[in-house]
């Protein structure tokens, strides 16, 4: 019905017709599918919430006289060197040099990769550390520097996962608390946690990948960005409600961005007590309604997309499988606390809805103003594929 | 009436029994949430005092001239609304719903102080730092 080229003409003539995920729900209550098609070119979909499959790839010139590096650290966190002579990658979970971990069990991780990036995007001085066994055309053997991101030729940030297309809600069923990527999960089913932006989220909006592929231009923290490639542990096979959304992780999308442009509030590290180091970022994602179907997809409510409740004190450790329940977003977004098994049980979440519907909203206006055009795919997700796990073979020691 | 108070001992002030006064010269009922008295440190008392307005004024009076200093307008726990990104993690942890959602469909995060009991476990839980008390050493 309508084309990538079409849409991207109404943008560029400033009469693109944006509504969000959100806004799209009542719009088409109101106008039915089929006028609504016609009428609305462009949905926008956001997610905000910690992704550990985080990092950057840095770039910082060479000094006089050169050096090739091969250990660094920034802010004393410890970087990947082994790439080119002055390119390293920061990831978002690595700890602080000297950080007990959990031998102060539950350790609290105050610092690591994902707070270096985030002082990074504020445009904070950082201090670089580097060593190198030092060679005929690289001699220098050490290096340390204060810099910030304006002194980098390039600072990119990648996630080889994000935008999880749905995700466990975690509990705890044992009787002592249990320190997770989730969250503080008190003993017996006291509280759960979830994390997704549910209607919000895109890849709840798109189930099949129909217009989110490689090439998909994406927003990332405010900077123009894209997906470069299917994310690690896709897995499009997996459980499905009658809808097609997906009830477990699901897919995932690798994403790139200038971290040079992104805005700081949309880029935060996360220390999640006795678990590590994470980021937090804002991703958005405009979907074009180029069909019907399409728009069918973008109108999902919270209460139609279900999550399955996994005990994080056994069945997720061990693989077992075992699926408490099932709930919906609507509980999980709209109430404080809901029955599971016949107990009360207070939510909490980790993801913010709330940052998600201001990327929204960001996002349309940027598309309307015609700051932002759309990109159709150079190819498209996997469809059919599952996670494999990892087989520890040979013998046991 | 009920005020919560927090209070700040000078260094050499620590080993005043300053709520025995509160209490048996002023006739009030006291409520510690949190305190943190050491002798040659300075120290903290963070409370509710509830009695007679006019005893309250004199327990107030008596205070400064203790040298105390009076905050009644922090209770020692902060919630910084722009580090916050409003994600709730913590709902589930404050006993008494003082970070609580304010505006639902939006989801939106506030702070409540007069609900807060000092429980520290909104510092404990938030990935984000966004709350953090005065007093916490």
């Amino acid at each position: 019905m309508k084309t990538y080229e079409d849409i991207n003409k109404k943008i560029e003539s400033g009469k693109a017709v944006v509504l969000t995920a959100e806004e799209i729900i009542d719009y088409v209550d109101k106008k039915g599918i089929e006028k609504a098609a016609k009428e609305v070119d462009i949905v926008t979909t956001a997610t905000f919430g910690p992704m550990c499959s985080s990092g950057c790839f840095l770039n910082f010139g060479h000094s006089n006289p050169r050096m090739r590096i091969t250990e660094a650290w920034i802010d004393d966190v410890l970087c990947y060197s082994g790439v080119a002579a002055v390119d390293i990658y920061l990831g978002a979970t690595q700890l602080r040099h000297n950080d007990p971990a959990n031998m102060n069990y539950p350790g609290e991780f105050k610092f690591g990769g994902g707070h270096v990036i985030e002082k990074l995007v504020a445009g904070e001085k950082c201090q670089l550390f580097a060593l190198s066994y030092g060679t005929d055309d690289y001699p220098l053997k050490e290096i340390r520097t204060l810099f910030d991101i304006n002194d980098l030729n390039q600072a990119i940030m990648v996630n080889p996962r994000n935008c999880y297309q749905n995700y466990n809600v975690a509990i705890n069923c044992s009787d002592k608390t249990v320190y997770t990527y989730l969250g503080i999960l008190k003993p017996k089913m006291q509280n759960l946690t979830f994390c997704s932006a549910g209607q919000l989220s895109p890849l709840l909006n798109d189930p099949f990948y129909e217009t989110i592929g490689i090439g998909t231009s994406v927003w990332l923290a405010g900077s123009r960005g894209l997906v470069y490639a299917e994310g690690t542990q896709h897995s499009p096979t997996c459980q499905r409600g009658e809808n097609g959304v997906p009830i477990e992780g699901a897919g995932t999308l690798a994403l790139t961005a200038d971290m040079k442009k992104m805005k700081k509030e949309f880029v935060r590290g996360a220390s999640l007590k006795g678990y590590g180091v994470s980021l937090s970022v804002g991703v958005g994602i405009p979907i074009p309604i180029l069909n019907e179907n399409i728009l069918k997809y973008v109108t999902v409510k919270n209460r139609d997309i279900e999550a399955c409740v996994i005990d994080y004190s056994h069945d997720y450790q061990h693989k077992t499988g075992k699926i408490i329940t099932k709930v919906n977003y609507e509980q999980l977004i709209m109430q404080d606390d809901i029955n599971i098994l016949g107990k009360k049980v207070e939510i909490s979440s980790l993801s913010s809805y709330n940052k998600a519907l201001e990327i929204t909203e960001i996002l349309k206006d940027e598309i309307k103003r015609g700051d932002f055009l759309i990109s159709k795919p150079s190819s498209s997700l996997p469809k059919n594929q599952s996670v494999r796990g990892l087989q520890i073979k040979g013998k046991k020691k | 009436m009920t005020k919560k108070l927090l209070l700040h001992f000078k260094k050499n002030d620590t080993e005043k029994p300053i709520v025995y006064r509160l209490v048996k010269d002023h006739d009030l009922v006291v409520n510690i949430f949190r305190a943190k008295i050491t002798p040659d440190e300075t120290g903290y008392l963070v409370l509710d005092i509830s009695g007679e307005e006019e005893n309250i004024k004199k327990a107030l009076k008596f205070l400064k001239s203790e040298n105390i200093e009076i905050n009644e307008t922090d209770n020692g726990i902060r919630w910084d609304k722009d580090t916050c990104i409003q994600c709730g993690n913590c709902l589930s942890h404050c006993p008494t719903d003082a970070l609580f959602i304010i505006d639902r469909k939006s989801r939106r995060m506030e702070y409540n102080m007069e609900k807060c009991i000092q429980c520290l476990s909104c510092i404990e839980n938030c990935p984000f730092g966004a709350c953090s008390s005065i007093c916490f050493q």
